[in-house]
């Protein structure tokens, strides 16, 4: 048993919902307790839809469990299948009925329906959201593109230099951290290599275009979590190559491009001379100095926080001093990036670990999910949302993706807005004692949107200095009080930490100074 | 007409039900008891429903949560008891001002049958005096939505201090805002009647005793198992309607002043000034809707109450009014009330409801959040229906406020030229 306050993901037959959702024409019969059709507004609150996800539950009670939850499945899918008319169908089971064995699948498969019937087995009780999403996009085309496999050891003809080379887009779904926008700037920056976008899957796509996927040269994986093993089985079946790079930042998109050019067998040079982000330019105006080393922790899913900690070293200065994912499908990899920027890879799905290792960092700025945002909030650190989960706020109005150029320039503001604009950070060090920057001024950008930082640090910060409280004198106290809130915590908690190293009883102006040179960066 | 006589047909539908478990109340009932932290033991479902349902995160750090069972648990590899043991410890270090603990059964932890009640009962032992530990059922296959409050509020029920034998007292049972409850007390001060209490409490060491002298006094529609439990322990329910709307509450509180014997001159006087004052508030919305034609989905039990003040106070006519579950006795006096020729629905099957709601084409559509935009983007204008039990709508003070949220979106798409 595991407690939680807050989930990083849903169960896997969201994930499920989030593919149905997502296709034109596939309707899933969910075998489900009453109430699970909270997960309808999800769908229809969160992300704005329009229409009702394609989704039916059984909504079974006690006094069904008497009886024949069997059967009420049974016509449940009948049911289904008169009044939606899909091109195919989904079956499966929610946590609680996974517990008492119906067999979807089986009692499906025995309607002998005229459509394609997919069972799906999604662990609820060992697996979370993003595997049951990819697992159903996964067997939902293998179930429709499965017959078409070549015989093994087949090789794939080379492409008709007459036709302009295509690929699949594989990953964006319902309910997608900026998948929208995403798939725009993308489709647009492949056109501008002349590679045309044959599928655009599990979004948008119907049952005949899974089924049509192979007809691509490569598959573009926008979304590792969501499209990897429907991407490696399209690969070991029709040998097809995916797209390792995604293209999250100026430089993986520069990658991407070469990648994809190269799957292409086109000349990457003129698209990449044209590339038309501000980022670059941004980051070397010298009032972005002021971001040289500021220390940022980055946590989401594994493809938005690796991307988020290459952007922030390589192309905002920053240092990373943490990085972690919830998505333990892909551990391994952010482990090793975590190792290359000389850290160890926080991995882990509780909430309370996260807020306690952001405590204990005091980092300048937080990347990460809606969760590090109100982990942020109540410790004051600047916080940018940079993954899912996903919240109404993550479905802007607005043309915002995170992928290609467009998307690198939307990094640069989304991440340094928050900050403290260079000078006033300066003056605010200055002349700290100016009655309208005491008890802890928020940036002039944001006092409007933001209610001022309360004067001392938030109590959080303090907690995590344990054991007994360090004595400070009046005026190291005082002295303290004039260093600008935004770093007055990590000032204190560095002060703490030195005097205790040094087994210093009494904090002076002196202590503070020298822990001051000490952490010096 | 004698109440609990009513013997309309009522169209009963058994199909997919688009409504909440009853773990959805913990939204509410975490904040409306200070000193309790709800801690359901179930699946990421359940953790992802609360965290999903208001739809939105709540800023601060809920008392709530989630001890999610895993396959360890499934399999025996881990023994779910002492697993539970260790996840309630490390809460309670975590939140020393908890004093009130509820263990939260759901779906799956019914299914697996694991004992709740004992797992309260031995941590109860651990941690008396210093925290209670409660437990009841908000899963999906024993409530629906605002039963879970009800579930609740039983399970506080055995714990009432027994009261004295022979002292009259008042007890209001169901979740109200705490303005309400303020407004409330001046009134029933105002009728001279002295001791009142309300169920749940505040604090939970403030858990009101009961007795054979107490009479209570459903605030909610939704609290038969509570009113069961109550009833047992020897104290008399007031039927009444729901104090929804002017008429609503003054007959809600006219039960009590009978039961009370208060002079009819008296209660006049005590409740006039609200009386007026709400009736001249809802007019404006009464012109706003009167005429319009108004389907209530089934959702929070409040529909009947709900409906008959829509009908009767602001002149709306009723399509159909659904309702998850239909106390017949507790309606009763609700029931008198509605119109002879409303069509009443219990349970549902989501998709025929539709096809008859579209069919009829209502002005305004009283449903859930599943249901609420895939309606408004196919034309239709909608009030989402969580928001009732969200929003302080009880009582005098209260009547134009819940007529407002029925005008609202009505307002709002005359409003918008986009």
């Amino acid at each position: 048993m595991q407690l939680t306050l807050w989930t990083y993901e849903g169960p896997p037959h969201v994930g499920a919902m989030r593919i149905a959702t997502a296709m034109r024409d596939v309707h899933y019969v969910l075998h489900a307790p009453q109430g699970d059709t909270y997960a309808d507004l999800l769908f229809t609150m969160i992300e704005r839809r329009g229409a009702r996800p394609p989704v039916t539950y059984t909504t079974f009670q006690a006094r069904d469990l008497g009886s024949d939850t069997a059967q009420l499945l049974q016509n449940a899918i009948r049911d289904a299948h008169e009044r939606f008319r899909p091109a195919a169908l989904l079956v499966g089971a929610s946590c609680t009925a996974e517990l008492i064995q119906d067999d979807p699948g089986g009692l499906a498969r025995a309607l002998a329906l005229p459509v394609p019937v997919v069972p799906l087995e999604l662990p609820s009780y060992q697996r979370k959201e993003n595997w049951g999403a990819a697992e159903t996009f996964y067997q939902l085309t293998r179930a429709l593109a499965g017959a078409r496999a070549p015989a093994a050891g087949s090789v794939r003809p080379a492409r008709d230099p007459q036709r302009r080379p295509r690929c699949n887009l594989l990953g964006p779904t319902a309910l997608g951290f900026r998948h929208r926008d995403d798939v725009i700037e993308i489709r647009s920056l492949l056109g501008q290599l002349g590679i045309d976008v044959s599928v655009v899957a599990p979004e948008g796509a119907t049952a005949a275009d899974l089924a049509r996927l192979p007809d691509a040269d490569f598959n573009v994986v926008l979304y590792p979590e969501i499209a990897g093993p429907t991407a490696a089985w399209l690969q070991r079946t029709f040998g097809m190559p995916f797209t390792r790079h995604v293209p999250i930042g100026v430089g993986a998109t520069r990658d991407f491009i070469r990648e994809v050019a190269e799957f292409a067998g086109i000349d990457a040079g003129p698209v990449l001379e044209q590339e038309r982000s501000r980022l670059p330019w941004y980051s070397r105006s010298v009032d972005s100095t002021y971001l040289t080393g500021k220390r940022v922790f980055v946590f989401g899913d594994a493809t938005h926080a690796m991307a988020a900690a290459r952007v922030a070293r390589d192309e905002l200065g920053f240092n990373v001093v943490g990085l972690g994912t919830y998505s333990r499908e892909l551990a391994r990899e952010v482990r090793e990036l975590a190792r290359a920027f000389g850290l160890e890879a926080l991995i882990s799905d509780d909430y309370l670990e996260v807020e306690a290792r952001i405590s204990e960092l005091q980092p300048e700025l937080v990347l990460g999910t809606q969760m590090e945002r109100h982990i942020a909030k109540r410790l004051k650190i600047p916080c940018a949302v940079i993954s899912a989960p996903a919240h109404v706020q993550d479905f802007p109005a607005r043309y915002s993706p995170q992928m290609g150029f467009e998307g690198a320039n939307v990094l640069f503001d989304c991440w340094v807005h928050p900050l403290m604009m260079g000078l006033e950070e300066h003056l605010l060090g200055m002349f700290s004692n100016d009655h309208e920057f005491r008890n802890g001024a928020a940036p002039s950008h944001l006092v409007a949107t933001q209610p001022p930082a309360s004067a001392e640090e938030p109590s959080a910060a303090r907690a995590v200095t344990a054991g007994d409280p360090m004595p400070w004198a009046q005026e190291a106290e005082q002295e303290l009080g004039k260093v600008p809130f935004f770093v007055r915590g990590k000032a204190r908690r560095n002060t703490e930490r030195f005097a205790h190293e040094r087994g210093v009883s009494l904090i002076t102006v002196e202590t503070l100074y020298e822990a001051k040179a000490h952490f010096a960066r | 007409m004698v109440p609990g006589c009513d013997t309309r047909e009522v169209l009963r539908e058994r199909g997919q039900r688009e409504v909440f478990c009853g773990l959805t109340g913990i939204i509410w009932l975490h904040r409306k008891i200070q000193d309790a932290f709800f801690l359901v033991v179930g699946s990421r479902t359940c953790a992802h429903l609360i965290q999903s349902a208001a739809g939105v995160m709540i800023f601060a750090e809920p008392r709530f949560g989630t001890a999610i069972i895993d396959e360890r648990d499934l399999a025996g590899l881990a023994d779910a008891n002492d697993e539970l043991d260790r996840v309630v410890t490390r809460l309670l270090e975590r939140r020393p001002e908890i004093r009130l603990l509820f263990l939260v059964g759901s779906c799956p932890s019914e299914v697996i049958k694991l004992d709740l009640s004992r797992a309260a009962q031995r941590l109860s032992r651990t941690f008396s005096p210093k925290v209670r530990v409660l437990n009841y059922s908000g899963s999906g296959i024993e409530t629906t939505f605002t039963q879970g409050e009800d579930a609740c509020l039983a399970s506080l029920v055995p714990e009432l201090p027994q009261a004295d034998a022979g002292k009259n007292a008042l007890l209001v049972v169901g979740v109200l805002a705490d303005v309400v409850e303020d407004q409330l007390r001046r009134l029933f001060s105002a009728l001279g009647i002295g001791s009142v209490d309300f169920l749940p409490p505040r604090q939970s060491a403030h858990l009101p005793a009961i007795g054979p002298g107490t009479h209570f006094l459903l605030a909610q529609p939704y609290l038969a198992d509570t009113a069961r439990a109550l009833e047992e322990r020897g104290a008399k329910r007031l039927a009444a309607p729901f104090p929804l709307g002017v008429e609503g509450t003054t007959l809600w509180l006219k039960a009590v002043a009978d039961a009370w014997s208060v002079p009819p001159g008296r209660f006049l006087e005590a409740t006039k000034a609200a009386r007026e004052r709400a009736a001249r508030a809802i007019a404006v919305y009464r012109q706003q809707l009167a005429g319009k034609r108004v389907f209530l989905f089934p959702d929070s039990q409040l529909e009947i109450p709900l409906a008959r003040f829509l009908s009767r106070e602001l002149g709306m006519e009723l399509l159909e009014v659904g309702t998850p579950f239909l106390h017949r006795t507790h309606m009763a006096p609700e029931l008198a009330l509605l119109p002879r020729d409303t069509r009443l629905s219990e349970g549902q099957d989501v998709e025929k409801q539709l096809d008859r709601c579209r069919a009829q084409a209502p002005d305004l559509i009283v449903c859930g959040l599943g249901l609420a935009n895939p309606l408004e983007a196919s034309g239709f204008t909608t009030k989402w229906s969580i928001e009732l039990v969200f929003t302080p709508v009880q009582a005098y003070e209260q009547a134009a406020d819940l007529a407002e949220l029925f005008a609202r979106p009505l307002v709002r798409r005359m409003r918008l030229a986009v």
